[in-house]
């Protein structure tokens, strides 16, 4: 049964059309043509304006209102294409694939001049992108170099919104079982290592075919950095010495359109084929899935590429600035992102796009969860103020389309508020949980008087998240800010000079400690150090409660040579090296392994805080606390010891062995007294990190026995995991 | 560029040889040219796809279109993709859901 709304009511310059449907906004196929909805509360002038695919001259440019001809008859007739604030129009015959739009809008007032303040920034001079955009062109294949000088750069695409997912849809695995891996995408592939093709390097289409490592690593997430459409040219620095790129924008933390994927993330970017690019992205997600591997995307909701009064027009801030922007009385940007503009997240206009957005891409992307950049914005009113109950922080917590998908805070901002542990959470909300990797960079380097601070962070911060239970402590010792894993051990100050801000950029605390050496050594003592530290860090990070993220390059101990803040290099120290996994082939089997134990024991995955106590009476209580006596815990030093019981996994619901770790950050070995486990029951030694390869991590289920079964001794900064099993099993 | 198909009815599978551009203008033709052969009930449909110098997303999409129309029992072979037609079919993910094959071989 067909429609009767495909039929013409106006012409204009031969194109036909009728009014539109203001829902949804964006451009959609519709029978018979395609469908264009956009808002604006304060023009009173909007044109559609059509090109052919990369034209630079328009097809036609469609007002909103004013003069066409009458469909069939050609007589002159009035038409105005709009309800409420929305402007929406139906262009029938219109191929989709074939063209890119963008608006022109005006309030008939003096334009705004660029660097000085205003409420309203309209300038019909300028093509605006479509906000709801699903595909952009003018950034097709990364590192092209654009026309500078092109009128309309970012160009809206219509994508069809299909795809074949073969029965696919979000694994939903408990947030409590992740390993999360966070990465880049271009910069997983990019390296001539990776072992994939020339222009297919870096993309999404390269990344699926990498999907059989990833689980091989044996984490069952990826956090992929933002995907959003951006523009790595932004504040980009030509080096003409050495004819490449000094400066770009690599991490690509600031949008362009948020229902677009980067197409110079897609492989089939150079095709200028938005639904390709789509598709592209969808089958990569279905491929993870098919493997057990989520996808939680990173997502900057808190500013946009426009910058302050100085920045370009791209898209919002023409069409509705002080709607997509907080604004000073006097029209200055806010700027709680350290980026010039921030997005008004809880003007009721922004928080349904924002919600929108992610609806989006939680059902036509399938994908899993959503990691929030600098979150503590959202929480923020249109004037700067944190809220107590930010509308569009509870909005999402309660949306039926994410009532299932992940919901991940960076819980502070640029502008001062930082709410690790205060996060409006509504029970639905996790952090990536800052004290956490603050307290482990502390203890792990050997600081005193750490071990109170540490046992929380094995227990999942429960002085942090009382009520909400450890799956809110996103787990971490690094992440893409700050020093990975490899510098955390090899430097004590950033070395940032190849950003071109005189060292100026990047957190100047790291609470890192080189080992003794400031960089790269051959000394054989300082190198092993450094390769224990690292172990010591990813033990403690896999058996914490909790969910655990590892970042890209970490589990290959890759150096990023001490930079701290590699936002703007597309170059080797942002990439993969693939050569690493078998020049450091020792410490990637140690993280697999420990990965592996972590998936192996429940134990180490609980939902809800363990609670000091054995409600059932095995002799033991979920977790204790010991030193190097049994059962004596030393809170003022550097070394604590704890063990779990595995009748308590999961509270109690299913079986698990006895686990036993000694942390010893001293540098002096110490001999630590074993607690006495049931009759029948033996110690075996899971992994040592004071041992050489391949001593230093066995495969869960064949760990030797312990020799001496009261007590084992922990080197100088070393981490002892024992497990306890019944000789019957 | 124009588009072209030509259709052979073998015993046990139907070959769909296309040529020039598949693109959104040329995508229906194909659909319905599918959905003829289908009603053939072969055993397994070939596109002999050698001839073919572009398939857009919207041609993409008819092939989809016409593994679901065929269903399981029918095996799917897509013949002589090469160039951008066969980064099209890899770089969307759609060669794991498909027979390729250089020329073709049936496999049972």
């Amino acid at each position: 049964m067909q429609g009767i709304d495909i039929q013409p009511t106006h012409e204009y310059q031969g194109y036909k059309i009728r009014p539109g449907r203001p829902f949804p906004f964006g451009a959609s196929v519709v029978p018979g043509g395609v469908n264009f909805s956009v808002f604006s509360r304060s023009a009173n002038y909007c044109v559609l304006v059509i090109f052919e695919r990369g034209a630079a001259k328009p097809l036609v440019e469609i007002p909103f209102r004013g003069m066409f001809a009458k469909a069939f008859t050609e007589e002159p007739v009035w038409g105005e294409f709009r309800i409420g604030d929305v402007f929406n129009m139906t262009v029938l015959g219109l191929d989709h694939e074939a063209i890119e739009y963008g608006f022109r809008m005006d309030d008939g007032r003096p334009k705004a001049k660029r660097g000085k303040p205003a409420i309203h920034r309209f300038d019909p001079s300028i093509v605006l992108l479509d906000p709801y955009a699903r595909a952009i062109g003018g950034r097709d294949v990364w590192g092209r170099a654009p026309d500078w000088n092109a009128p309309f750069p970012h160009r809206s695409r219509v994508v069809f919104d299909d795809y074949d997912w073969e029965g696919d849809r979000p694994l939903e695995i408990p947030l409590e079982d992740l390993v999360i891996y966070e990465m880049h995408v271009r910069g997983f592939t990019r390296h001539p290592s990776s072992g994939i093709d020339g222009a297919e390097a870096g993309t999404f289409s390269a990344m699926r075919e990498k999907i059989p490592y990833l689980k091989e690593l044996g984490v069952n997430c990826v956090e992929l950095m933002p995907i959003y459409e951006f523009d790595e040219f932004e504040n980009s620095r030509w080096d003409e010495d050495h004819k490449r790129w000094a400066k770009m924008n690599f991490w690509g933390y600031s949008t362009i359109g948020f229902f677009s994927p980067k197409a110079g993330y897609a492989s089939t970017g150079r095709m200028n084929d938005g639904t390709m690019v789509a598709d592209e992205l969808k089958s990569l997600v279905k491929e993870l899935h098919r493997n057990g591997i989520e996808i939680i995307l990173d997502v900057v909701f808190n500013h946009t590429a426009e910058g302050n009064e100085y920045g370009p027009t791209i898209s919002y801030r023409g069409i509705d600035n002080s709607t997509y922007y907080m604004l000073t009385p006097e029209g200055y940007y806010y700027n709680f992102s350290g980026t010039g503009n921030t997005l008004n997240c809880n003007n009721p206009i922004v928080r349904d796009m924002v919600v929108d957005a992610l609806r989006y891409w939680a059902s036509q992307y399938h994908i899993d969860g959503f990691r929030f950049d600098l979150a503590s914005i959202l929480s923020r009113d249109p004037w700067g103020g944190p809220m107590a109950n930010p509308p569009l922080l509870e909005a999402l917590a309660f949306d039926p389309i994410l009532g299932k998908c992940k919901l991940i805070a960076e819980a502070w901002d640029a502008g001062g508020l930082y709410q690790v542990g205060s996060f409006p959470a509504y029970g639905r909300w996790a952090e990536w949980n800052g004290k956490f990797r603050d307290t482990i960079r502390r203890f792990l380097k050997g600081d005193p008087g750490e071990t109170g601070a540490m046992s929380q962070a094995i227990l999942g911060s429960p002085q942090l998240y009382q009520g909400r239970g450890p799956t809110a402590s996103i787990n971490f010792v690094t992440c893409h800010d700050g020093f990975n894993l490899a510098d955390l051990v090899s430097y004590n100050d950033k070395h940032n000079e190849a950003n071109l801000e005189d060292n100026r950029d990047g957190a100047n605390d790291n609470a890192s400690w080189n080992c003794g050496w400031e960089g790269p050594t051959d000394d054989p003592s300082i190198l092993a150090l450094r390769q224990r530290q690292m172990k010591n860090a990813i033990s403690m990070l896999l058996v914490s409660q909790g969910v655990p993220m590892i970042l890209m390059g970490d589990e290959f101990g890759q150096s990023k040579l001490g930079n701290n803040n590699t936002y703007g290099l597309d170059a080797e120290i942002n990439w993969l090296d693939w050569t690493l996994q078998e020049a450091n082939q020792n410490f990637h089997r140690f993280v697999s392994k420990m990965i592996a134990f972590r998936l192996a024991h429940p134990v180490l995955r609980s939902r809800d805080f363990f609670h000091h106590a054995d409600p059932a009476g095995y002799g033991y209580s979920d977790i204790s606390w010991h030193g190097v006596r049994a059962w004596q815990p030393d809170w003022g030093g550097r070394a604590i010891a704890f063990m779990l019981c595995g009748n308590y996994a999961k509270g109690g619901t299913v079986p698990d062995d006895f686990i036993y770790v000694a942390l010893n950050m001293h540098w002096d070995a110490l001999p630590f007294e074993l607690p006495r486990l049931p009759d029948g029951f033996l110690w075996r030694v899971f992994a040592n990190t004071g041992m050489q390869a391949p001593e230093d991590a066995f495969d869960p289920g064949s760990e030797p026995e312990l020799a001496e079964q009261s007590g084992c001794l922990a080197g100088g900064r070393s981490v002892v995991i024992l497990v306890g099993r019944s000789t019957a099993q | 560029m124009g588009f072209d198909i030509s259709v052979t009815q073998g015993s046990d599978e139907a070959t769909v040889k296309l040529s020039g551009e598949l693109d959104a203008a040329a995508a229906p033709k194909l659909k319905e040219t599918v959905e003829k052969v289908a009603g053939a009930k072969p055993k397994r449909l070939v596109f002999d796809v050698s001839a073919l110098e572009f398939m857009a997303s919207a041609g993409l999409r008819v092939l989809i279109f016409a593994k679901q129309k065929m269903g399981a029992g029918v095996s799917l072979y897509v013949i002589g993709s090469k160039g951008p037609v066969l980064n099209t079919l890899t770089m969307s993910g759609f060669h794991h859901s498909v027979i390729l094959q250089d020329t073709y071989k049936p496999l049972e």
